[in-house]
């Protein structure tokens, strides 16, 4: 990577060339004059450990995930004249605060005010390429170490240079704030770097101590506020090109709909109608506005095919335990022998399909030229769609520009984005720019779904209140396996869909007898990755047992799960975590207005308290996290009036952001728990609109949310995802102790009308 | 022809009158700040004002803007000035992917123009717009601070 590959006379306006202009920065990849040798240093270095390798069984195991993008700090960073320091990150920003935490990292390591730092999306023609995603919650966690030593090896650099220029020896340099002061004089970064020759690339130096830090740790407003309360462009719907037209893309309502044929007579005759586009099993209309685009649309008369008519009934048959072929991802002892010889208590729990909802919907711009293409877009996967694309036109990769656009949501649903393709596919016939939105209909019935679930938990108990084994069985569509993510040949390795079983393993490991099963079912809709995987489910499932086993011991639910936690790293992290859960919202023997299980009160609904709360905790990717939910019933209405929230994530890079993941999984997971449900009638998915998609909003959100952060690991864990885990059973287990009623079917208010329709 | 005032300037547009507002200032004048989420005045993404009232702009006709005045987002206050929402929604740290919070901004803008101190459940009422990322606990707040900004802004006037 060079500055002349890109600096051809048809320089994108993001160029290199129109960057020195306009902004007077120079050097805009400043090592890269003298130093070119840097990348490959560095790039192979990071490369060579079998990223793959490492992913899949780290993931698998502990939700681990080593980045494996290059790490040259020439790819990462630029130093204007100016002293300004521009980020290039690999990783995007849709919400979840990557971009401030990666600013805080930098800019203490570097040595700079993190004011000074803008942050932006690499774009795949700068090198700086993530070979996997964003996702997974593991954007901090896997850049903290590397993106220190990168900020560390050019702070170095950069002090090495300067005191040459200088002419002093490097240790008698000190740097303060982007400023390089000798004896001899100082100088800024920004004069460091104009007046540099021949770069110099020492060790990586040692990190400095994360209690030396000036940001890290610190609740740094997020850098990107003043373009998001100001109405900045810079979403991908935002996009714009010069001679931009717009696109639409026909897409069945009917799952399993086969393209036969399609007609664009009426479309091409519709006003504003640049071209109607019909090939293979593809039909578009390209037109000069977004409105015409879309009205053309209705007027595309497409013919499809379906086999088979799906309803709600067949997904659900589908979907069952003890079908299929098992996959063991737990075991310890023999649940077997202690369910042969004791009396075993049994629950069935389900969830339902899930659509992720993000309010931008999937959109994509492209323009596609002679042997060359560029492409706009918001997707969490930049070299996958940079692949897609030119696969799509023939093109090798390095002749796709990917530029990430700020993601308007992501939550998973932009781990595939083949819209790029569509965009691709209508800009190649008409030769200009072409931007394609999917409609919200098509949003909501082409999504990659939260797949559906089954669960079946077993569980035995001794004497003294203790539980002797314990075993949850899981059926779910597929997260993972099937996934344009997840090559085919690692998914034939593991075998198992390792994101339909996250949450699903027993976390009270001290149960002598423990063992989880999963099993995966292809699904004729696509299901894939929605935030936090299988874990919101399984928590479900798993969560809401433990407190039938509480009730039918005889235990307080918290008391019961402190028993079996194991005395180890992960058993001693769970613990804090709902010890100091459980002491903040002052939890006792049931919680407030708790009903004690088989009292009188409990069967005597006019002296019954008006509030209960419900417990819950999950461990997820090595974090784990607590919830109280404090629950009313309002006639009927489920109303979850204050939710408190323990996590421990390990380092909180910043504590307010973490705290914003806590709050907005909270509602989120209550979103999904408590109202949203896609159902299949006469093979079609509905409903294709909010409202009908009952999401929570402000009146349905709790007025209080109470987050505290333990830190007992000494580096960044996940966050992004874990706190979604136990907001199900959390409010379910409060719904119980406050009405006697049992919900153990996702989205729970539906359950409880249900439950009262049935007892009226 | 469709003429109305945009942010206080006053702007005509050739375009078929039954086109969306929201297109209308996204695409013909540029400004991207108000938002398509689902096309149908279900999320309030695209919501601004219009004479004041909170508008879902998706499904209003350019036409029946005529000669009347539009604020978006861009047009509510600028870093330098930020309306007292926008100073609310800085300091409470409220947008995570952002993209729903002009909706939000400018509903919540046009809830305090009619009531200057709502209440929780004036707020719920009002507030009916959908955000994903789930940034409601941050929204109350802010709207509440937003209240407190502009009493005191008044008092100081």
């Amino acid at each position: 990577m060079t500055g002349g590959e890109t600096g051809g006379g048809g320089a994108p306006a993001e160029g290199p060339e129109a960057s020195d202009g306009r902004r007077g920065v120079t050097r805009r990849r400043f090592l890269v004059w003298s130093a070119t040798g840097v990348g490959v240093l560095f790039g192979a270095g990071y490369l060579s450990r079998g990223v793959w390798r490492r992913f899949l069984a780290g993931y698998a195991n502990a939700g681990e995930f080593p980045y494996g993008g290059p790490m040259d700090p020439s790819l990462w960073f630029e130093i204007g004249v100016d002293d300004r320091v521009v980020l290039h990150s690999a990783k995007v920003e849709m919400g979840q605060g990557t971009f401030t935490g990666l600013a805080q990292i930098a800019a203490d390591e570097l040595e700079v005010d993190v004011g000074r730092i803008r942050v932006v999306h690499a774009s795949t023609s700068s090198g700086n390429v993530d070979p996997f995603a964003t996702g997974g919650s593991t954007s901090i966690s896997s850049l903290w170490q590397p993106l220190r030593e990168a900020a560390a090896t050019l702070r170095e650099m950069i002090r090495i240079e300067g005191a040459r220029q200088l002419g002093v020896d490097p240790s008698a340099v000190t740097i303060d704030d982007g400023v390089l002061t000798a004896p001899a004089g100082s100088l800024t970064y920004g004069a460091v770097v104009e007046a540099a020759g021949e770069w110099e690339v020492p060790e990586t130096p040692p990190l400095k101590e994360v209690s030396d830090y000036r940001y890290v740790r610190q609740p740094v407003p997020r850098v990107d506020l003043e373009e998001k309360v100001f109405g900045a462009p810079i979403f991908g719907m935002d996009a714009e090109m010069p001679d931009m037209l717009f696109g639409a893309v026909a897409r069945p309502d009917r799952i399993g709909a086969r393209f036969v044929s399609a007609d664009g007579s009426r479309a091409a005759a519709m006003p504003g109608v640049v071209r109607v586009v019909i090939e293979d099993d593809f039909a578009g209309v390209v037109a000069e506005t977004f409105t015409a685009a879309a009205r053309a649309l209705q007027a595309l008369d497409v013919e499809w095919a379906v086999e088979r008519s799906w309803s709600d009934e067949d997904i659900r048959a589908m979907v069952r335990t003890g079908r299929g072929t098992d996959h063991v991802i737990q075991r310890e002892g023999s649940v077997g022998r202690a369910f042969d010889s004791g009396e075993v208590i049994e629950a069935e729990f389900t969830s339902p399909i899930g659509a992720h909802a993000q309010i931008e919907p999937g959109v994509a711009l492209a323009h596609v030229e002679a042997d060359r293409a560029t492409v706009m877009i918001s997707t969490q996967v930049v070299g996958l769609t940079r692949r897609q694309v030119a696969d799509a036109l023939g093109l090798g990769v390095e002749a796709v520009d990917v530029r990430p656009m700020f993601l308007g949501g992501g939550f998973g649903r932009r781990l595939h984005t083949p819209i790029a393709v569509d965009a691709a596919r209508l800009s190649r016939a008409v030769g200009r720019p072409v931007k394609v939105t999917n409609t919200r209909k098509q949003e909501f019935q082409r999504d990659t779904f939260r797949p559906p679930t089954h669960h079946r938990l077993r569980a035995t108990l001794e004497g003294e209140g203790r539980i002797g084994a314990i075993e949850h069985r899981v059926a779910s569509g597929q997260v993972a396996i099937g996934s344009p993510l997840v090559p085919a040949l690692a998914q034939t390795v593991i075998g198992h869909d390792i994101g339909a079983w996250r949450g699903g393993m027993i976390q009270y490991r001290a149960i002598p007898n423990h063992q989880a099963v999963s099993r995966t079912v292809e699904l004729p809709f696509s299901t894939s990755w929605w935030r936090s995987l299988g874990l919101l489910a399984n928590t479900f499932a798993i969560e809401c047992f433990m407190d039938e086993l509480a009730e039918a011991a005889g235990r307080d639910p918290v008391e019961l799960r402190l028993d079996h936690i194991a005395d180890d790293e992960a058993g001693r992290r769970l613990r804090a975590v709902i010890e100091a859960c459980a002491a903040q919202a002052g939890w006792r023997d049931g919680g407030v207005g708790g009903v004690a299980p088989g009292s009188e009160a409990a069967s005597a609904p006019t002296s019954a308290p008006t509030s209960a709360m419900g417990f819950a905790a999950s461990t997820d990717a090595n974090t784990p996290c607590a919830h109280v939910a404090e629950v009313r019933v309002d006639e009927g209405r489920i109303r979850v009036e204050k939710v408190t929230c323990v996590i421990d994530p390990g380092l909180a890079v910043n504590p307010d952001q973490v705290r914003a993941q806590c709050e907005g999984s909270v509602v989120m997971g209550l979103s999904a728990a408590l109202y949203e449900e896609m159902t299949v009638t006469d093979g079609v998915l509905g409903p294709t609109i909010y409202g009908p998609y009952r999401m929570a909003t402000l009146a349905d959100a709790p007025r209080e949310i109470d987050v505290e952060i333990l830190e007992n690991a000494d580096v960044p864990g996940a966050v992004g995802e874990p706190p979604l885990g136990p907001i199900g059973a959390a409010i379910a287990n409060a719904v119980w102790r406050l009405t006697g009623v049992r919900l153990r079917d996702m989205p729970l208010q539906p359950a409880l009308d249900r439950a009262l329709a049935g007892a009226a | 022809m469709v003429a109305f005032t945009l942010n206080g300037e006053p702007r005509t547009v050739d375009v078929d009158g039954g086109t969306p507002l929201l297109w209308v200032i996204r695409d013909e004048f540029g400004l991207k700040g108000t938002k398509f989420g689902c096309g149908l005045a279900a999320c309030g993404a695209c919501t601004l004002l219009v004479d004041g009232e909170a508008v879902r702009s998706c499904v209003l006709p350019v036409s029946a803007a005529e000669g009347l005045d539009v604020t978006t987002v861009e047009g509510l206050g600028s870093p330098d000035d930020p309306h007292p929402v926008q100073q609310a929604w800085i300091e409470e740290v409220v947008p995570q992917c952002g993209y729903c919070q002009p909706g939000f901004m400018m509903a919540t803008a046009a809830l305090l123009a009619d009531v200057p101190e709502p209440t929780d459940d004036e707020i719920d009422a009002r507030i009916t717009n959908v955000c994903r990322c789930a940034t409601h606990h941050r929204i109350r707040r802010a709207i509440h601070r937003a209240a407190e900004i502009g009493s005191t802004r008044e008092g100081a006037e």
